[in-house]
């Protein structure tokens, strides 16, 4: 048996308890959360340890891993601190909020050969696999540009009182929704080596943004365009999707299907034949062990329970990847900020002065 | 789209209604409420009908939580939030009645839109009955059996996307006769804890009341397959099934009435 601790209790927390807990190879042995009447109410209905402190939980309850699911400010130093004590360590997204913590935190894994594993549930989505193993085949040629979306109804109104909230806590739709089609991105392209004209829009909020656009530039001249909102109110929920171009074809890929057209099926893998192929989520979609809110979600925390129990320090959404993550968004929110007024109407620049010349009006 | 307009909802009601499918299965979404509203005024029309309701409309809490937290969405969604300030304050002993007072008063605030009207069987979503079952907050099961067999005189009902622990919990909380539904299909989509195997030896071994949603697997299975294999299962009591026009209804209720043998 693996013995598991919890490590905050929020929406995220309590979903990734529940379906870990109903794992057949785990125990959760113990919670740790702020909040002591949530505490005395799981300790009384269900009897597990509860403590209130990280490291008291770690010394005291033999851990063999910890799943970290608090507000994204405090991952770092959760994270480096379970991983001190040896344990292995599934942490929710964005791992960390500055790259450089993310990579320190990478190696420190990598050398007690600890297993590492970060929240990207989607590369756990049937259609979004599918999308991998289309690109990895080569199926639609080259690729051009890929469009990542994503839109949900988190805030539609200007107010909110929890960390999602405050951009300082990690929150804001930047975090909490670009980091997901982000990650997708980087699991088909690679880490881009550059972002532009990012914008990060404000719908409801005041401290954070509501909405992410930007375009990722690979050095191939490959783009990918980013359109985020987490202030739709036509979503009953969370939807991502996925568009790729290429030279032999164009695959749409969301939650429910895996819609691929190709000029030539010779490249693509069994069964895909010229023009329009459909390939829906209960074809694509593995039965789990338990389900509660979309397979993905338990399928991950599957992998990581196999992984631990294989000893598999590398593997999916391993820190070294989520990692690539944590660089794109620092880099978005650098080109944010970035001075951009040089191009504006009516006042075009000339081609000797380059794109991004720093304002300089006489 | 189409059922942004309430009178498509109605309309695809009523040709149920006239097929002689009697019972509305549906969430506690504000929208629910207008139809409920809507047949409340027409009491001859809709002499026969009866909702089960499934409560909570998870995603108003989800999204709730996401902005006020836990704590928040909860005292947002309660008839008077005052009552739990001071439970909710750190530091304050858990009592047992606390919480079973916070779920009755939720349950009371998602029933609200069905006073007066028929609810023979009323649900707990499966996103919730899922989340308390890995918890392993067996009580809470038993809390609001007793709660809607006490004040609603109806059955307890609850959805699953996993049949067997569910019962075997059902069992040892000592909630007898349990009406539960759950996807059972020829494919075993969505059927986790064992498949079509173990679902069909819950069917046989547990006394329960079993409801089959999912019978076509999101489309995956053809119709006339489906409700063939669903039909020959023991001890089913009925088929839940979404639909979306007149024509769907009367092409499945035609399959059903071939296939069931009471």
């Amino acid at each position: 048996m693996i013995r598991i601790g919890m490590v905050g209790l929020g929406k995220m927390g309590l979903s990734h308890y529940s379906m870990v807990n109903a794992h057949p190879d785990v125990e959760v042995v113990a919670v740790c959360d702020s909040s002591a009447y949530l505490l005395g109410l799981l300790n009384r209905y269900t009897g597990v340890e509860t403590f209130n402190d990280m490291s008291k939980m770690l010394a005291q309850s033999k851990l063999d891993a910890v799943i970290i699911s608090t507000p994204s400010v405090l991952h770092a130093q959760m994270v480096k601190t379970a991983l001190d004590a040896g344990v292995n360590v599934f942490c929710e997204k964005p791992f960390s909020l500055d790259p450089s913590t993310s990579r320190d935190l990478t190696e420190l894994a990598r050398s007690k050969k600890l297993v590492t594993q970060v929240g990207y549930h989607y590369r756990f989505v049937g259609a979004f696999k599918e999308v991998k193993r289309l690109l990895d085949s080569g199926a639609i040629g080259k690729v051009s540009h890929i469009l990542a979306e994503a839109y949900g109804p988190v805030v539609l109104k200007p107010k909110g009182s929890t960390w999602r909230s405050k951009k300082s806590e990690g929150g804001g739709s930047l975090y909490d929704y670009a980091a997901h089609p982000i990650d997708l991105v980087n699991w088909y392209l690679g880490v881009p080596s550059e972002v532009r004209g990012t914008i990060l829009g404000q719908v409801f909020s005041k401290e954070t943004d509501d909405e992410v656009f930007s375009t990722m530039v690979w050095p191939d001249q490959t783009t990918a365009q980013l359109s985020v909102s987490w202030s739709d109110p036509s979503q009953r929920k969370m939807s991502t999707k996925i568009t790729v171009f290429g030279s032999n074809g164009r695959i749409t890929a969301d939650r429910q299907e895996c819609q691929t057209f190709l000029t030539d099926a010779t490249a693509a893998p069994e069964g895909y034949i010229e023009g329009w192929n459909v390939r829906y989520t209960t074809d694509l979609t593995d039965e789990v062990y338990f389900y509660v809110r979309g397979e993905e979600y338990s399928a991950q925390l599957d992998a990581f329970v196999k992984r631990i129990e294989g000893g598999e320090v590398e593997g999916q959404n391993s820190f070294g990847s989520a990692t690539g993550a944590d660089e794109v968004l620092a880099m978005m929110v650098a080109d944010a900020n970035r001075d951009y007024t040089g191009i504006a109407a009516g006042s075009a620049p000339q081609a000797d002065r380059g794109l991004f010349r720093r304002r300089t009006r006489s | 789209m189409k059922f942004q307009d309430l009178s498509a909802v109605i309309d695809v009601l009523d040709a149920a209604y006239d097929e002689g499918i009697h019972t509305f299965m549906c969430t506690t979404h504000d929208r629910v409420g207008e139809i409920v509203d809507y047949m409340r005024t027409k009491p001859e029309r809709y002499a026969e009908q009866i909702f089960y309701p499934g409560m909570p409309y998870a995603h108003k809490y989800a999204n709730a939580m996401t902005e006020d937290g836990m704590v928040g969405a909860i005292k947002r969604f309660l008839p008077d939030g005052g009552l739990l300030d001071a439970a909710f304050k750190g530091g304050m002993s858990v009592a047992k009645k606390d919480i079973e007072g916070i779920t009755t008063l939720l349950i009371d605030a998602e029933m609200k839109m069905f006073q007066g009207l028929p609810t023979p069987v009323i649900f707990l979503q499966n996103v919730v009955v899922d989340l308390l079952l890995g918890l392993g907050f067996k009580d809470a099961f038993r809390i609001f059996a007793d709660h809607v067999r006490k004040k609603y005189n109806a059955e307890p009902g609850f959805i699953t996307m996993n049949l067997p622990s569910l019962l075997e919990v059902l069992k040892e909380v000592g909630v007898e006769n349990p009406v539960v539904c759950s996807n059972i299909n020829k494919v075993g989509f969505r059927m986790s804890g064992g498949g079509v195997a173990a679902y069909e030896k819950a069917l046989n071994e547990y006394e329960f009341q079993a409801i089959a949603m999912s019978v076509f697997a999101s489309g995956a299975i053809p119709p006339r397959e489906a409700i063939e294999w669903v039909c020959k299962l023991p001890n089913l009591k009925s088929i839940v099934f979404g639909a979306s026009s007149r024509a769907n209804i009367h092409s499945t209720k035609i399959l059903v009435d071939e296939y069931w043998v009471d």
